[in-house]
């Protein structure tokens, strides 16, 4: 029927020389996606809540285990990074940042801001949550 | 374009004007929104999970049931819900190609979000009834 012509295709990702910006862009999906399957937890957590103490207890034997501390540990840091690689995506929107040094600087800025407020959030935590 | 064509048409003549429903921006603007909801949301959110640590399930509940902590977890998972289904959908739409499959993720992760959000919801409205 219809006979394929054949286009020439724009290069795919391996020709790229890779940027910060470019893998930046695809741990802020990465992010997203875990973020996606961690709400999970979320809804496990106020359920647990809503339905009593034993069920709670369930819930903080998790959370407290080895693995579910990792699990929390990065379920913090992609969400914190998701929400700070998201304003740097809202700055992008209004058309702003957009140069060879204000791209780079959103860029470091949103990956080392999320590292240092996940380390920050996690010794306050213990501290709050350590005096109870 | 075709070769053997039964129609006098042009394959552009065929398309032109189909094209847009003129709604194309409603998910791009309702993603932003959405993140910018969050984003208010965000320090209020992390307090009131610094809040409930090491509490056991009686002071959570208590705490979980307060007018303004649950209308501000209403508002976040409300926010994420919306967005994490619209980004999800991006997602499945730039890497499945096959049309059925393709389909099939939609409506998985239509479910999806839909489940996890009425479970929160519900969760917080039983808290807040005190039932």
């Amino acid at each position: 029927m219809t006979a394929r012509i054949e286009r020439p295709l724009s290069p795919h990702l391996q020709t790229y020389k890779w940027t910060m910006t470019m893998a930046m862009s695809i741990v802020h999906r990465v992010t997203g996606i875990a973020l996606y399957v961690g709400t999970i937890l979320l809804a496990w957590w106020l359920m647990a809540a809503a339905s009593g103490p034993s069920a709670y207890a369930t819930f903080q034997d998790f959370t407290g285990s080895f693995i579910g501390r990792l699990i929390v540990f990065g379920y913090t840091w992609a969400l914190i990074h998701h929400l700070l690689s998201g304003i740097r995506h809202l700055v992008w929107d209004l058309g702003y940042g957009f140069g060879k040094k204000e791209r780079e600087w959103l860029t470091w800025g949103a990956l080392i801001g999320s590292i240092t407020l996940t380390i920050l959030l996690w010794i306050i935590a213990f501290v709050a949550g350590g005096a109870r | 374009m075709s070769t053997t064509n039964s129609s006098i048409r042009t394959p552009l003549g065929r398309v032109r004007y189909l094209g847009s429903a003129h709604a194309g921006t409603a998910d791009f603007f309702r993603q932003r929104l959405t993140g910018v909801a969050m984003t208010l949301l965000m320090i209020p959110a992390i307090v009131i999970v610094m809040m409930l640590l090491g509490r056991n399930q009686a002071g959570a509940a208590q705490i979980l049931g307060s007018l303004p902590i649950a209308v501000i977890l209403l508002l976040f998972i409300v926010a994420s819900a919306w967005h994490m289904k619209i980004g999800m959908q991006v997602v499945i739409e730039d890497y499945v190609h096959d049309e059925k499959l393709k389909l099939l993720a939609i409506i998985g992760n239509h479910f999806f979000t839909w489940v996890v959000a009425l479970v929160a919801i519900y969760a917080l409205v039983k808290l807040s009834s005190g039932v």
